[in-house]
C-alpha cells in the first residue's frame, strides 16, 4: 500500500449528501478480477452520458478539477454496497483524501486498506472547505497527515481526529496481514479454547 | 460483571487480542464468499504465498452475476467478464479447499440465503462476508457485516479482522403490526426514521414484541437492512424460533453438541440494565405499509402519502430530494398510488425466502397482472424455488403471468442481464434505490412482496389492505 504523509493539491466540490458507492463506481464495472484500471469508470454515470460523452457540468469534467486529488463531499459519503471497487476506483483515478461531515463505515475501513485518507470534520468546517475548495485550480488544499491538519489554499487551518493505529498503518503503508500474522500465536491459543467451549463451531 | 448487551456478549467471546489503544482482533467463526469481491483477494494470497487458514469455515457461492433464466447452464447466456468472475470462484473454492456450491447445485443460491438454510449461520457466531446484506444473519443473535476485499483476503489468511467496538443502539418495536404491515415495513420505516447515516458507528439491536412475533425470515428481512440505516450490523436475540430454525439443518450441530450449544445460546440476550448508547422506540401499530418514492432508502412514506417537494426538506437533502425527484421523473403532491410501474422484482435477500413468495402468492392468486407488466419472481435459492413449486406457489405466480426464475440476486443490482431500460419504473422488494441500481436510468420503489404483488395486478403502486379487503 502506497505511504500517505502530505499532499497538497486541488480539491473538487461535491456538496451532494450521500454519494453512494453506486454512483462512485457503478455495478457494470465490478466484473473484474483486478484491482486497477477503475478510475476511467470513477462516477461514470454522472461523468458520461450514455454514449460514453463527457457531462460538462460534472465536477470532475471540468478543466479546473481533471486533476483533483482531494474531495471534499455531502454527509454520509460512500454509503450502500461493501465494493472496494469505489475506493479503488478513486485511488485509481488520482484521489488520495475525502472529507465529509459523515462516511459509511465499510467505505470507511476500505480506505485506509488502499492509501486513501477518509477525514471527518464538523459541518462548519465542511462549509469553508467547500467553499475554498470551489476557488478552482490555483487554489490548493493541504491535507497533512502527521500534524492531522488540513489547511485551505488562504491558510485556515483546521485539526482532525484519527484513530492512532490507522494513522501509524496509512503513514507507514503497512500490510494488514502482515502485522496480523504476527499474533499468530494468540490466534492459535483462541482457536484451542474455542475448540472447547464452543465446539460446534 | 456488569450487565451487557448481547453485542458486548458475542463481542467479548471473539476478541483474540486487544491493542492499549482499544484496536481488537476479532476472530471469525463464518466466512461467506462469493464471485464478485473475491477475486482479487484469492489473487492476494496466491501472490504472497498464504493459504486459507481455516477452508472448513469458509463457504463460497456464486450469485451476483449468475443468470435466472432456465437456459442458464448454456454458458452463451452469461457475459464474457461474468463467466471470468465465476469460473474464478469454481477455481478458486477448488484450489484453497473451501465449501462451494455451484451454479449446478439445487443448493446454489444468493449467500445471505444459503448460509442460514444450510446450517452454517448460528447464533452467537461472527459472521463476515465481502457484502452489505451480510447484516442479514444477524435475525440468528449472530454478529455480522460486510467487509471490503481487503478485509476478505485478511480473513482468508488469518480467520480475524481487525475491528473496534462499535456503540450499542437499541430499536424496540412495540406492539403487533396491523394486517397488511410485514417485516419489510418495519425495516423501512426505521431508515425512514433514523436517515441512511443515523445508525453509523452503532450496531442496532432490534427487539420488542413486534420483532419476537417475526418469523425467522420476517427478522432476516429486518437486519438485512441494517447496513441501509448505516449501521455496521443489526441483531435479534435468538429464542425458540431461532433454535427451531436451526435444528437438523446440515451444518447444525446434533446431539450432545447441540444440547452444548443451546445451553449456550440461551445466555445470549442482554442483560437486565445493559447500556444503550441511543435507544429508538417505535409502535408496531403505527407502521402502515410503505414504499420509497426517491433515490435514497430513507425517502420511504406510507402508502397512503403524497409525493414531497424539495422544499420540505432543509440543508443537503434539499438538492438530494430535488435530484431525486428529478431522476425518479415524479411531480410534488401526486399520490404515490397514482405511481404507474412497467416492472415488478420480487426477490433479492432482503425478500427472496419462502415466507416472502407465500406472501406474494396469497395476494396473488387467482389474480393476473396488469397487461403489458413485466413481472418476475427469483427464489433466493434453489431450495427456496424447490419448496415454493411443492407448495403451489410457482404456479400462482406463473398463472399469474409472473416469470419464474432459476436463484441468484438478479435484479437486485443487475449484474446479471435482469435489468431496468433507462426511464422504465419498478415496484421492487430488494434494498437499494440508488441512481442506475437496477439498470442505468431506471426508477426502483422499494416495498414489501404483498405490496409489490399488489402493484403486478393494478400496474400502479397500491395500498395493499385494499386489496385484501376484497377477499376477506
Amino acid at each position: 500500500m502506497e505511504k500517505f504523509t502530505k499532499l497538497t493539491g486541488i480539491a473538487a466540490p461535491m456538496p451532494l449528501v450521500n454519494i453512494d458507492t453506486d454512483m462512485i463506481i457503478p455495478k457494470q464495472f465490478l466484473k473484474t478480477i483486478k484491482r486497477s484500471g477503475l478510475g476511467a469508470n470513477l462516477f461514470d454515470e454522472m461523468r458520461f452520458t450514455q454514449d460514453g460523452a463527457e457531462i460538462e457540468s460534472f465536477v470532475l469534467n471540468q478543466p479546473a478539477y481533471r486533476k483533483a486529488e482531494v474531495i471534499v463531499a455531502g454527509d454520509n459519503f460512500g454509503c450502500g454496497s461493501s465494493r472496494e471497487h469505489a475506493p479503488w476506483a478513486l485511488l485509481d483515478f488520482g484521489i488520495r483524501s475525502v472529507i465529509s461531515t459523515s462516511f459509511a463505515d465499510i467505505f470507511y475501513n476500505n480506505c485506509f486498506k488502499n492509501g486513501i485518507l477518509p477525514i471527518v470534520m464538523p459541518p462548519e468546517v465542511v462549509e469553508i472547505l467547500m467553499a475554498d475548495a470551489q476557488k478552482g485550480a490555483n487554489a490548493r488544499m493541504t491535507v497533512d497527515l502527521e500534524s492531522q491538519t488540513v489547511t485551505t489554499s488562504d491558510g485556515q487551518s483546521f485539526p482532525f481526529d484519527l484513530d492512532p493505529f490507522r494513522k501509524h498503518c496509512l503513514m507507514n503503508g503497512l500490510d494488514d496481514i502482515g502485522l496480523t500474522m504476527e499474533k499468530a500465536a494468540s490466534i492459535d491459543t483462541y482457536e484451542t479454547t474455542a475448540a472447547q467451549s464452543r465446539p460446534w463451531v | 460483571m456488569s450487565p451487557r448487551t448481547l453485542y458486548d456478549k458475542i463481542w467479548d467471546d471473539h476478541v483474540v487480542h486487544q491493542a492499549d489503544d482499544g484496536t481488537c482482533l476479532l476472530y471469525i467463526d463464518r466466512h461467506l464468499v462469493h464471485e464478485v469481491t473475491s477475486p482479487q483477494a484469492f489473487e492476494g494470497l496466491r501472490m504472497t504465498g498464504r493459504t486459507v487458514r481455516a477452508p472448513e469455515k469458509t463457504i463460497a457461492v456464486p450469485d451476483h452475476n449468475v443468470p435466472t433464466t432456465l437456459d442458464r447452464a448454456n454458458a452463451a447466456t452469461m457475459t464474457e467478464d461474468s463467466r471470468i468472475q465465476v469460473e474464478a470462484l469454481d477455481k478458486n473454492a477448488k484450489d484453497f479447499g473451501i465449501h462451494y456450491y455451484p451454479v449446478s447445485d439445487v443448493r446454489q443460491g444468493i449467500v445471505h440465503i444459503v448460509g442460514p438454510e444450510q446450517g452454517w449461520t448460528l447464533p452467537g457466531m461472527t459472521v463476515v462476508c465481502g457484502d452489505s446484506h451480510t447484516a442479514t444473519h444477524g435475525a440468528f443473535g449472530a454478529l455480522a457485516h460486510g467487509i471490503g476485499t481487503s478485509e476478505v483476503e485478511h480473513v482468508l489468511a488469518t480467520q480475524t479482522l481487525i475491528q473496534k467496538k462499535s456503540k450499542n443502539l437499541k430499536v424496540e418495536i412495540t406492539g403487533s403490526l396491523r394486517p397488511g404491515v410485514t417485516a419489510k415495513d418495519i425495516t423501512l420505516s426505521v431508515i425512514g426514521e433514523t436517515g441512511t447515516g443515523g445508525g453509523t458507528g452503532y450496531v442496532i439491536e432490534y427487539c420488542g414484541q413486534a420483532i419476537r412475533e417475526l418469523s425467522m425470515e420476517g427478522r432476516m428481512t429486518v437486519c438485512n437492512m441494517a447496513i441501509e440505516g448505516g449501521a455496521r450490523a443489526g441483531l435479534i436475540a435468538p429464542d425458540e424460533k431461532t433454535f427451531a430454525y436451526c435444528m437438523g439443518r446440515p451444518h447444525a450441530p446434533k446431539g450432545a453438541a447441540w444440547e452444548a450449544a443451546m445451553a449456550y445460546w440461551k445466555t445470549l440476550f442482554t442483560d437486565e440494565g445493559a447500556h444503550f448508547d441511543k435507544v429508538i422506540t417505535i409502535k408496531g401499530e403505527d407502521i402502515a405499509p410503505v414504499v420509497t418514492w426517491g433515490t435514497s432508502p430513507e425517502d420511504v412514506l406510507p402508502i397512503t402519502g403524497t409525493v414531497p417537494a424539495a422544499s420540505d426538506f432543509k440543508g443537503g437533502k434539499v438538492e438530494a430530494a430535488q435530484r431525486s425527484l428529478d431522476y425518479m421523473g415524479l411531480t410534488p403532491g401526486m399520490k404515490l398510488t397514482d405511481i404507474k410501474i412497467d416492472t415488478v422484482f420480487i426477490g433479492s435477500c432482503t425478500n427472496g425466502r419462502i415466507e416472502d413468495l407465500r406472501a406474494a402468492a396469497a395476494i396473488l392468486k387467482g389474480k393476473k397482472k396488469k397487461d403489458g407488466l413485466r413481472a418476475m419472481v427469483v427464489p433466493g435459492s434453489g431450495l427456496v424455488r424447490a419448496q415454493a413449486e411443492e407448495e403451489g406457489l410457482a404456479q400462482i405466480f406463473i398463472d399469474a403471468g409472473f416469470e419464474w426464475r432459476l436463484a441468484g440476486c438478479s435484479m437486485c443490482l443487475a449484474m446479471n442481464p435482469d435489468q431496468l431500460a433507462p426511464g422504465e419504473r419498478c415496484a421492487a422488494t430488494s434494498n437499494r434505490n440508488f441512481e442506475g441500481r437496477q439498470g442505468r436510468g431506471g426508477r426502483t420503489h422499494l416495498l414489501s412482496p404483498a405490496m409489490a404483488a399488489a402493484a403486478a395486478i393494478t400496474g400502479h403502486l397500491t395500498d395493499v389492505r385494499e386489496l385484501m379487503s376484497e377477499t376477506v
